[in-house]
């Protein structure tokens, strides 16, 4: 494992620790938005350039800023009132250390994970476009149906009805 | 440890902070945070083994983390458009006071 792989997953994973355990909400997602950002050059180091910039896109500039916008405007911007932490909040850590324990035994110790030839792949995006409109047309619809119907759900769910303060 | 490894090891450390802050956080909108740190984690795996598979003219793995993306964002948009709604009526988006369903 190399320098820079180690150097990008120790500032994706440390802010991503940062993006859960920060008081004030912003410094949350501006440290959730750091992740995403780290994940995407994870994407490109991997040869999935469509992906990473798609990544950076859809995460960094929509996500974040939804949720950036939601916490203005449930005015949850500041400092969260202590305790800000499940009282029981030891229970959740073990929870996720034990997970963590599971996932780690099985990715180290299982002996089934094989590589193949690393990177060897030059997909392009041409080949991405052609299997969306032939192999995977019936997903790519279905999906903008989703999407239609979260945008308009998400219109209706918040609308406001009436008297206004 | 080889490369491939690494990457899943990164993608699990993600999903285990994502998971741990899911559990513990009280405010809506950061559990939120750590669905999409775990949607993320998800989708490094995929790619991750997408590169590293033998069969690289498959993009397979690449058309389902297009997919998920697409998925986790309309996921992102109706998950807050219900924490604004819930904060409209309950006036606070603490996961602990929306217990209206409690017996």
């Amino acid at each position: 494992m190399d320098l820079t792989l180690f150097i990008i997953g120790v500032l994706t994973v440390a802010s991503a620790i940062a993006a859960m355990s920060l008081r004030n909400l912003i410094h949350c997602v501006l440290a959730l938005a750091l992740s995403f950002l780290g994940v995407a050059v994870l994407f490109l180091r991997l040869g999935a350039e469509f992906v990473g910039f798609a990544q950076i896109l859809v995460y960094i500039g929509a996500v974040a800023i939804l949720i950036v916008f939601a916490i203005l405007l449930t005015r949850s911007g500041g400092e969260e009132p202590k305790p800000f932490f499940n009282v029981q909040w030891w229970y959740g850590l073990a929870v996720s250390v034990a997970v963590f324990g599971c996932l780690s035994f099985a990715i180290l110790g299982g002996g089934a994970v094989q590589p193949g030839a690393p990177m060897a792949n030059t997909t392009s995006v041409k080949q991405i476009g052609t299997e969306l409109m032939t192999h995977y047309v019936l997903p790519l619809e279905v999906m903008g149906v989703l999407l239609t119907a979260a945008m308009l759900g998400a219109v209706v769910i918040a609308w406001q009805k009436g008297e206004r303060k | 440890m080889n490369e491939l490894q690494a990457y899943l090891l990164i993608s699990s450390l993600l999903f285990c902070v994502g998971l741990a802050g899911v559990l513990t956080r009280r405010n809506a909108i950061l559990v939120l945070v750590g669905i999409e740190l775990m949607l993320n984690a998800a989708n490094l795996n995929f790619i991750a083994f997408w590169s590293f598979s033998p069969n690289a003219a498959a993009v397979d793995g690449i058309l389902f983390v297009i997919f998920s993306i697409a998925i986790a964002a309309a996921e992102a948009a109706v998950g807050l458009a219900l924490i604004i709604a819930i904060y409209r009526h309950y006036k606070s988006v603490n996961v602990d006071d929306v217990k209206g369903l409690k017996g």
